[in-house]
């Protein structure tokens, strides 16, 4: 038995070499970018302020936390819900059309591949960018962010849907076909149940990304709890930071349950 | 849902041979009414008003036309900050994955039988991916100053908290089969844990990072906007100057590098996998 063993081992194709070029090559980036940790501000007044974070996260200004005007963490985190749901939405209507366009079992070669550069290039574009964009449509305020938001969703949700609709099973197709379907029945019974419950799991688990992503959009004024954790951040009021930290955290962490839960029963099919 | 069950009745059909099975109630209604009224409260908090997009929408495009023809005679710039960037997203990654290993490891149910080691793990993994990495990008340019370090912190702080997550999931669905075979002959725990489970999780484990690391060299260039170095500096200088044709240079530069990045990293993959 044992030398079965051994000839099978001496069988095994020999790739040691490959991986050693691969180990220097890495090793070799890794090497040249270790220069990123050039020295920044003197590391005991650094630690000094991360203590002061920390500080002020477990001693949150419970006023502001506790708030419920429309200053308050409450209103500032059902407004940031609020923009990522519908933002989510809008980006998931935005990438239904584009998704199937850059599909290449559908459209030609050529269209999947504009459509599919087209995407990338939205995806590229950073998000304060798109943000300084919207407000000159909408003026500063959720608006702008919740349309941030779904210019930026779009990316991620299109070429997941893409990859859905590239693994449809097309042999259901062909057996509604056979029992005389027309075309609305088809969509009906053979495309919308396969796509609909990946298609749900993805718009779910990009609007728990969103959420996480609304304090970006803190920085051009889109609305949302990012501006004024940012003002509070960018005027060492800790305590303020605490509480605002806190609520996002908590939210985040309840939504994440949640989304991970109906994801789960999606994927089963329940 | 039992509650919802009791309200809206199971329907009962009786089959040909007298069995009677029971369908359960549709749950489309419910949920489709919950997210009309979610739909309905966002809107009024927001103020989204589609009018308004379909009468302005142009303004959209005017920053956009201003980008072209973009600013050629630029790139010179560019290059140091965007290789700032990919140093930052490649170190950071790498640092984040290295972590994420031992406390990956310690959260696998199937390896570490303390549920409170678990626990506590899990914990502070989801705790470290409930921050928002901007949030982390700032506190870290308060401690080590502004400047690349910072964006490196960040993105590692990230990557740690998603590769840990991805990496404990997958050891949990390994083939524990040829690990107990290794132990039942007198090998101790890491060797075992060396020779039956690593090969099966080091493809996917090489896979989450690369795709971790593509994502990274996205969010590097939002970074600088908060002073954590790279693209996003001098991007955030450029649009502060009004200067969007050199805006637009750097968007294009970015365009082509995360494109490259991403092919080739795309390539490793499928051959990983």
């Amino acid at each position: 038995m044992n030398r079965s063993v051994f000839e099978k081992y001496r069988e095994a194709p020999k790739t040691w070499y490959i991986k050693l070029v691969l180990a220097l090559i890495t090793a070799a980036l890794i090497a040249w970018s270790s220069s990123a940790l050039k020295g920044g501000a003197a590391e005991g007044h650094g630690w000094s302020i991360a203590g002061r974070i920390i500080s002020g996260i477990f001693h949150p200004d419970t006023e502001l936390l506790f708030d419920l005007t429309k200053s308050g963490v409450a209103y500032l985190l059902l407004e940031t819900m609020c923009i990522a749901f519908l933002g989510t939405l809008v980006g998931a209507v935005f990438s239904i059309p584009l998704s199937f366009l850059s599909a290449t079992n559908l459209v030609p070669k050529p269209i999947a591949v504009v459509v599919h550069g087209c995407i990338m290039a939205i995806r590229t574009i950073p998000a304060f960018v798109y943000g300084l964009m919207f407000i000159r449509v909408t003026g500063p305020g959720p608006f702008a962010g919740l349309m941030t938001m779904s210019v930026c969703s779009i990316g991620m949700v299109s070429k997941m849907f893409t990859e859905y609709i590239e693994g449809l099973d097309k042999r259901i197709l062909e057996s509604l076909d056979a029992a005389g379907c027309n075309a609305f029945q088809k969509i009906r019974y053979g495309i919308i149940p396969q796509l609909f419950p990946d298609f749900m799991s993805t718009i779910i688990y990009r609007f728990d990304m969103n959420l996480r992503d609304a304090t970006v959009l803190g920085l051009v004024g889109a609305g949302g709890i990012g501006a004024p954790l940012i003002f509070a951040m960018s005027s060492y009021r800790w305590n303020e930071v605490g509480a605002i930290l806190a609520g996002l955290i908590v939210l985040i962490f309840i939504i994440e349950v949640l989304s991970t839960k109906i994801r789960v029963k999606l994927a089963r099919g329940q | 849902m039992t509650l919802y069950d009791k309200i809206f009745k199971p329907r009962k059909l009786r089959l040909a041979d007298g069995k009677v099975v029971k369908e359960k109630a549709s749950r489309t209604p419910l949920v489709l009414l919950l997210l009309v009224v979610a739909a309905v409260i966002s809107v009024r908090v927001t103020g989204f008003d589609p009018g308004t997009l379909l009468r302005r929408g142009h303004q959209f495009f005017v920053i956009l036309g201003q980008m072209f023809p973009p600013n050629g005679s630029y790139i010179s710039s560019i290059w140091q900050p965007l290789f700032d960037t990919i140093k930052m997203s490649l170190l950071g990654s790498f640092i984040g994955s290295v972590l994420a290993i031992p406390f990956a490891i310690i959260a696998s149910t199937n390896i570490i039988h303390s549920r409170i080691c678990i626990g506590v793990v899990r914990f502070i993994l989801s705790l470290v991916r409930t921050l928002p990495t901007l949030v982390t990008a700032l506190i870290a340019t308060y401690m080590f100053g502004l400047g690349t370090t910072a964006g490196t912190f960040a993105i590692a702080v990230f990557t740690f908290a998603y590769v840990g997550k991805q990496l404990y999931e997958q050891i949990e669905t390994v083939d524990m089969g040829a690990y107990e075979a290794m132990e039942a002959l007198g090998s101790t725990k890491l060797r075992a844990f060396l020779a039956a489970i690593l090969p099966q999780v080091l493809p996917v484990y090489l896979s989450i990072c690369l795709f971790c690391f593509e994502g990274n060299v996205r969010y590097a260039s939002i970074l600088g906007y908060v002073g954590a170095g790279g693209l996003g500096l001098i991007l955030n200088e450029k649009i502060g100057w009004r200067d969007y044709a050199s805006v637009g240079m750097i968007l294009i530069v970015l365009f082509v590098t995360v494109l490259l990045i991403e092919s080739i990293s795309q390539y490793i993959r499928r051959r990983l996998s």
